[in-house]
């Protein structure tokens, strides 16, 4: 309770600038009544105490899971036994890879927002597109680019190296990729990170980055959710490719 | 009646977002890891936190739907018609700044950088009060995004060609990247991925959309799409750029 309070006071200053926003160009420079007054005050009292008691969630539950579990799967204990001075391989690691995998892939395919753009899709592409493999193409490019998130923390590269390569590869599809599915594979590329998969994949990666020995939470905990926005663009402008050789544009 | 109707759907939304979440972290701890929780951990904290993040979401989403978004867009035709650049442009700016704000999906990522830079000793506990890196980092967040929205409005206006000035805000980012002190590069990238979410997509897609459909020759499928993608290269440079002057500050 002591923490709802704590919160709702910092949500309530984070949410008044936009309201106070909206009044002032309502009220100062359009100078119109805004239409439907207390419906939009209530629906601000309604969001105020959502995102209250989403905060309180999130540092109840989905922190939790996500450090727990990159605590527990690359746990000494349960890792593959380690022979008497043998250094540990990033293979070693295989269940988090599954894990990563599997997270990515299972919120993708039933992410609401990404269902509703690729309703769009078909009916855009006049039934050719098929909803379902088009939502599996993004869930495997955004499983992708979190496994890729999860091996980089376990080597340690740098987020460079991984950023850099996934952007010329955007740029080199763009320009092979048919006109028409262009903006929608950089529109899927946005929708994978919903609110509730971001808190639950930070924490993985900064859990993993503080378990895992020589690595640092800031400077390789961080950038799983920038490679699980651009490898779907990848996969989505990849498979349109495929599907729509050259000369059928 | 139709409030409780979509009230019950946005729940349904949620727990669809959560419930892959669930079946997978059960999956590995019932099948893989063969071990009950942790008893760092409690099984009905995280219950009822489970709750409060579908039942909160359901509720901001709903609320933001019954008064932002009707709001929001009517300003956003409003200034459409009105036919200020200048207006336009203030307004883009501060609904793009208000919005990021009040972004959940940025709060969570501010809250784990804060910790991280916390836990390395890369700022001193009594060198800043609790909380003001997540905000120093949300603020440079919604100052991109406003910008980027700006930007977004004036290309709209212009004609620019969209994937030229993308790809010069990848260059940019990269370049950036180049320079700037390493423990910023991650959380950098990772508040580009986060400011399309939940609160400021809709309100921006409505500006863009609004915006495209009043100029001739504009498309508004593509230029509505546009500002979202600038939202999401401009936080990289940003938080490079101001981040990297926070830092050489804060360690003299």
């Amino acid at each position: 309770m002591a923490l709802m309070a704590e919160h709702s006071l910092a949500t309530l200053r984070d949410l008044s600038l936009i309201v106070l926003i909206m009044f002032g160009f309502q009220y100062l420079v359009i100078r119109r009544p805004m239409a439907r007054l207390k419906r939009v005050l209530g629906g601000f009292l309604l969001a105020l105490t959502g995102l209250t008691l989403f905060i309180v969630g999130l540092e109840l539950a989905l922190f939790p899971l996500g450090s727990l579990m990159a605590e527990q799967l690359v746990s000494p204990n349960f890792l593959p036994a380690l022979a008497e001075g043998a250094e540990r391989h990033w293979h070693d690691y295989y269940w988090i890879y599954l894990f990563a995998f599997m997270i990515g892939a299972s919120t993708t395919i039933a992410e609401p927002a990404l269902i509703a753009v690729s309703e769009r899709a078909h009916q855009a592409s006049n039934g050719t597109l098929n909803p379902l493999v088009l939502r599996s193409v993004v869930a495997l490019g955004m499983a992708t680019g979190i496994t890729l998130g999860v091996w980089r923390i376990i080597m340690g590269w740098p987020l460079t190296w991984f950023i850099g390569s996934a952007y010329v590869l955007v740029i080199v599809l763009t320009l092979r990729c048919p006109k028409h599915m262009i903006p929608l594979a950089y529109d899927s590329g946005g929708v994978t990170t919903s609110t509730i998969t971001v808190p639950i994949i930070t924490a993985l990666g900064l859990g993993l980055a503080t378990q895992i020995p020589e690595r640092s939470p800031v400077l390789d905990g961080f950038g799983m959710i920038a490679l699980a926005c651009l490898f779907p663009i990848i996969s989505v402008m990849g498979y349109a490719i495929i599907v729509h050789p050259k000369g059928s544009r | 009646m139709p409030f409780v109707v979509s009230f019950g759907r946005q729940i349904l939304d949620s727990t669809k977002d959560l419930m892959p979440v669930i079946l997978v972290v059960l999956f590995f701890q019932v099948l893989v890891l063969r071990q009950p929780l942790p008893e760092t951990i409690a099984a009905g904290q995280v219950l009822i936190g489970l709750i409060c993040v579908v039942i909160g979401l359901a509720l901001f989403v709903r609320g933001l739907e019954l008064g932002l978004f009707p709001a929001g867009e009517g300003l956003a035709n409003a200034f459409v018609r009105k036919g200020s650049a200048f207006w336009l442009l203030l307004f883009a700016f501060a609904l793009g700044f208000g919005t990021t704000v009040a972004e959940p999906a940025l709060m969570a990522v501010a809250v784990q950088a804060e910790r991280a830079f916390l836990e390395e000793g890369l700022i001193l506990q009594q060198q800043l009060a609790p909380g003001r890196v997540a905000l120093a980092l949300r603020g440079i967040v919604a100052l991109s995004v406003g910008s980027a929205i700006v930007l977004g409005v004036l290309r709209i206006l212009k004609g620019w060609p969209l994937h030229w000035l993308i790809i010069g805000g990848y260059m940019i980012a990269l370049a950036l990247t180049a320079v700037a002190p390493a423990p910023l590069i991650g959380i950098a990238y990772d508040s580009g991925g986060v400011t399309t979410s939940t609160i400021t997509v809709p309100l921006v897609t409505a500006l863009g959309v609004g915006l495209a459909t009043s100029i001739k020759g504009r498309n508004p499928i593509t230029d509505g799409f546009g500002l979202i993608a600038f939202a999401s290269v401009m936080p990289i440079i940003f938080v490079l750029a101001l981040g990297s002057l926070g830092f050489w500050w804060l360690n003299g």
